[in-house]
């Protein structure tokens, strides 16, 4: 059953850019692409858990800030070592110039 | 009978459990503020300047290896072949680890052909050193933890002193490739290299040693040892410089502590020395940023370094601080410098 929260306003987020969001002790990452599209996963490296906000995004690709490992934020796919476990992602939808995500 | 406790470095022994259990591994680390506007553009990937570096490295080394072998046997040709060596011995360990961190070029394919040449040369398996790799950034000089310390307590000063033509490293580069070739990975390397990755590793070593096999060849054949002075023995005699600028980057500081300040040095060094080392003489701030590629980290320097411990203002004066250090270490392993850090409570932030 969705369980759509909101995480932030449009603005809040630069283009090709992503900030940390907490809910409930939880930590996600809300990632805004080249083309506006917002997208959200986890907010943790599935490698060695460091925070994903501090990472670079360059494309679809984020590069965690510890050892330079890659997912597609999109689809949460791992692209190479030192990544052996995907990332969870979590759907978006944009209403009123703000960003939600569903936690389900 | 020495009565000098020999600490426990070994990646399965008592100090590695005790690191897990006492939270020094996979810590949270001290990480100087950087505004994140100014941290994404120092953290941009740029093609250029990697390029240019390469095409000159690559360029040189066809010049100078080329130049060596027409002039062999003379002055000139050892001389060349002087300067080729540090390029094939010495450069390939910079390349090797900023590639291997993927932030050399912008464009991946560039990153990788250019990590295992470097890997080749440098006679690092790429596999198992990426992995490595990844775990002195995690741990940086957890005891126990990290694969990748030198100067150890106390320090084994002739084994280093050996590989500034390495003796020590070349033997066990080879032992490791048979190893690695008849389908084995060594017991401590399967504590940080994945099942699913290890036949790479495999193939790679057939291949390398393949490859030697052809120059041991060629060198019988041809009754020379010209083309082991071209592929394969620059990794000794240019072993020097990566051995100079790497036991600046650690050697004398604490270990098992979570602050790369503490237990890291920034070093100034000649644009020579940059150059074939690529700038990781700002190696605090590589540590604390790994995403900075090689070109930005005089400008992070500049931006963090306030925040820092002073730089060593040479290679000498490194030494000059360090090598007393290690040798009191000799018969007192627990002495280490202790780094006083600035007083900047504005800056302070942990790292996941």
């Amino acid at each position: 059953m969705p369980n759509w929260i909101v995480a932030c306003g449009t603005n809040d987020v630069d283009r090709e850019d992503v900030i940390p969001f907490e809910h409930e002790g939880c930590d996600y990452a809300i990632y805004r692409a080249p083309d506006d599209t917002f997208y959200a996963t986890d907010g943790s490296c599935t490698h060695e858990q460091a925070m994903l906000c501090d990472g670079l995004v360059m494309d679809y690709i984020i590069e965690c800030p510890k050892h330079n490992g890659r997912f597609d934020y999109r689809t949460g796919e791992g692209k190479g070592a030192p990544i052996r476990v995907n990332l969870k992602t979590y759907p978006t939808k944009v209403e009123n110039d703000t960003v939600s995500i569903d936690i389900g | 009978m020495s009565d000098i406790e020999t600490r426990d470095y070994s990646l399965l022994g008592e100090n590695s459990r005790r690191a897990v259990e006492s939270g020094l591994a996979q810590a949270q680390w001290y990480r100087t503020d950087v505004p994140r506007k100014r941290m994404k553009e120092l953290m941009q990937r740029r093609n250029g300047p990697a390029i240019r570096d390469t095409a000159l490295w690559i360029g040189l080394l066809v010049v100078l290896g080329g130049l060596g072998v027409y002039l062999w046997f003379s002055v000139w040709s050892l001389l060349c072949f002087a300067a080729y060596g540090v390029l094939y011995g010495s450069a390939s360990d910079a390349r090797w680890h900023e590639c291997g961190h993927g932030t050399a070029f912008k464009t991946r394919w560039m990153n990788t052909i250019v990590y295992n040449l470097a890997c080749f040369m440098i006679m690092r398996d790429p596999t198992v050193w990426r992995w490595s790799h990844a775990r002195h950034h995690t741990d940086t000089i957890i005891v126990g933890r990290d694969p990748e310390i030198v100067a150890r307590r106390p320090p084994p000063l002739g084994h280093i002193a050996a590989d500034f033509l390495g003796l020590f490293a070349v033997p066990a580069a080879f032992k490791h490739m048979f190893v690695h070739a008849s389908g084995r990975m060594l017991a401590e390397e399967a504590t940080y290299v994945p099942d699913t990755e290890r036949s790479k590793t495999y193939w790679t070593a057939r291949a390398w040693l393949l490859i030697y096999a052809i120059v041991v060849v060629w060198c019988i054949a041809s009754r020379s040892i010209l083309p082991a002075m071209v592929i394969g023995l620059p990794r000794m005699y240019g072993a020097w410089h990566h051995i100079v600028t790497g036991l600046t980057q650690h050697s004398g500081l604490a270990d098992d502590v979570t602050d790369h300040r503490l237990n890291s040095r920034t070093v100034y060094m000649n644009p020579i020395s940059r150059f074939v080392y690529w700038n990781m003489n700002y190696h605090v701030e590589h540590h604390m940023y790994p995403m900075v590629p090689f070109h930005s980290l005089p400008a992070l320097h500049a931006e963090i370094k306030d925040d820092l411990p002073a730089p060593s203002a040479s290679i000498g004066a490194a030494f000059g601080e360090f090598m007393p250090v290690l040798m009191r270490q000799r018969k007192d392993p627990s002495y280490f410098i202790q780094r006083q850090l600035p007083d900047r409570s504005d800056a302070v932030r942990a790292s996941g």
